[in-house]
């Protein structure tokens, strides 16, 4: 276990979305463009974070038989922190994220970090453990929601925050509806799965031979 | 099916000398009143949309079957059928593209994702119309009329049109039922002749391809079904794409059930989601998605209707 393995196994290896499939909902809710995928991974990233430096630390206080209501406590203090915090900055963002940053708080990639990671090792494993795996959250959230994005509207890059419409790559009329309806974001997730099974499967063959 | 070896039935089992490629050949055969009927309404746009689908399927099939190294197996002619099947049900003016989407996602997602031929849970063909009608429901709802005269429509426009169903829904106009049998009403491309289909339908039946039980059953619920709700039955049967999906698509062996209980069941079903839909729906038609939703419920309904073993006493409780 060193520092540098802890942060960068939630990229890929063990991400959370692609590879854990940790926090779904909020995967399919909020995967609609770029902006949003990235407001709602970092939102994600600052609670997980900040929720996996204070369960760490507290590790030997908490009292095991009631430790998921302490997790959801701190968690909470730092999902009101973000709410509070897009409301005033990012008013747009906010509007479009909606219920899902009040619903961070039972995010199960957070609780899960907490209970199996944050609860067992250090402060500082915990930190890097909470960057990687918030990172790896926000990465696959941009990929998912780029395409979508794409598919689903024709532009990319939009952000009503900054009045900015976006890149248009083609006409509005001819973007496919249901790339951006759930059923949309369940075939696309399930297709970047697939991808990216089969080249760690195609790599591990090449590393064996 | 074919070549798996796996036999999946009681004995004694009697071999007929039908294979896939010569039911799915027929099948085509008996798609071509249709089809040159869709031809004859919407002119050589609609022959474009068939070729486009058609080859779309086959390449995207034998695409991906020499991707992951698989046997090719286009010359069972399962991916040209559901091409074919695809083509008939868009509407005759749709972008040619969007037809090649979705006879690509057809066979991609619906068909070779489940493991190909005979793994598919549901119609592939149905699941393209379905996927364009989410992803372009603009493009998808845009109908044409085939001839200049409708007199029986105020303020008519030939070239922008309602479909016969959507007419009686929205503004309770009804098409005369010649016109509705012969098929010059706007519609999917190969939906629209009640008489077309018929002649197909007969030649699948007297070659004994497909059986009664699930087209009449289905075709009775809707009849029945529409008569005790007020509406006219005979409009029903013959408006929309009911008669096309009951003998072409429910009737698909892979996607129904297998068992004689089962197959009435399915079709009782079919149409009784399909006269909801298209009496309390959204949408005017309600064919496409009432088979896709009994697609879901076959696996179940093939369990509970297995037959009696011959000499199988019931059992007392």
């Amino acid at each position: 276990m060193s520092f540098r393995s802890e942060l960068t196994k939630g990229l890929v290896r063990e991400n959370p979305t692609f590879r854990i499939l940790l926090g779904m909902c909020p995967t399919m809710a909020t995967s609609l463009a770029i902006s949003n995928g990235i407001g709602m991974g970092i939102a994600a990233t600052f609670v997980l974070v900040g929720s996996n430096v204070i369960v760490s630390m507290l590790r030997n206080v908490i009292p095991s038989r009631i430790r998921i209501p302490c997790y959801i406590v701190v968690i909470a203090s730092f999902v009101t922190m973000v709410d509070l915090v897009m409301a005033a900055f990012v008013p747009k963002l906010h509007e479009v994220l909606g219920i899902f940053i009040p619903l961070i708080v039972v995010n199960c990639i957070i609780l899960a970090r907490a209970e199996a990671f944050a609860s067992k090792n250090g402060v500082l494993y915990s930190l890097a453990d909470g960057i990687g795996m918030g990172l790896g959250f926000t990465l696959a959230l941009t990929g998912l929601s780029a395409i979508r994005e794409l598919l689903g509207t024709g532009t990319l890059l939009a952000v009503p925050d900054f009045g900015f419409p976006g890149f248009k790559v083609f006409d509005r009329s001819l973007a496919a509806v249901m790339v951006i309806l759930p059923p949309g974001g369940f075939i696309t997730l399930g297709l970047l799965i697939g991808l990216l099974n089969s080249l760690t499967r195609r790599k591990k063959k090449a590393a064996q031979a | 099916m074919n070549g798996t070896g796996l036999i999946v039935s009681s004995s004694p089992h009697q071999r007929a000398a039908v294979s896939t490629p010569v039911i799915m050949s027929d099948v085509i055969l008996a798609l071509m009143p249709a089809a040159l009927a869709g031809v004859w309404f919407f002119g050589l746009r609609a022959l474009a949309m068939m070729v486009v689908c058609v080859a779309t399927a086959v390449g995207t099939e034998a695409g991906l079957e020499k991707l992951m190294r698989k046997p090719l197996t286009i010359g069972d002619y399962s991916a040209a059928v559901a091409g074919f099947l695809l083509a008939l049900v868009l509407p005759p003016d749709l972008p040619l593209w969007m037809g090649a989407i979705g006879a690509a996602f057809a066979m991609a997602i619906a068909k070779f994702i489940f493991g190909g031929l005979g793994q598919n849970i549901f119609n592939p063909a149905l699941i393209g119309r379905a996927v364009l009608l989410a992803s372009w429901p603009v493009f998808m709802t845009r109908w044409r009329w085939p001839i200049f005269q409708a007199p029986w429509i105020p303020d008519f426009d030939a070239v922008s049109s309602a479909t016969p169903l959507a007419l009686w829904k929205l503004s309770g106009i009804k098409t005369p039922y010649l016109n509705l049998f012969v098929g010059n009403v706007a519609g999917s491309i190969g939906e629209t002749s009640a008489l077309a289909i018929l002649i197909g339908a007969a030649y699948l039946l007297w070659r004994g391809h497909i059986s009664w039980r699930i087209p009449v059953s289905f075709v009775g619920t809707v009849a029945v079904l529409a008569a005790l709700f007020g509406q006219d039955p005979l409009f029903h049967v013959l408006a929309g794409g009911l008669l096309l999906g009951a003998f072409f698509m429910a009737t698909d062996y892979v996607t129904s059930p297998v068992t004689p209980k089962g197959q009435l069941v399915f079709g009782i079903g079919c149409g009784v989601l399909t006269v909801f839909i298209r009496l309390y729906g959204g949408y005017p038609e309600g064919v496409c998605y009432a088979i896709l939703i009994m697609n879901a419920a076959t696996a179940l309904i093939d369990r509970l209707t297995v037959p009696r073993k011959f000499g199988e006493v019931k059992k007392v409780a």
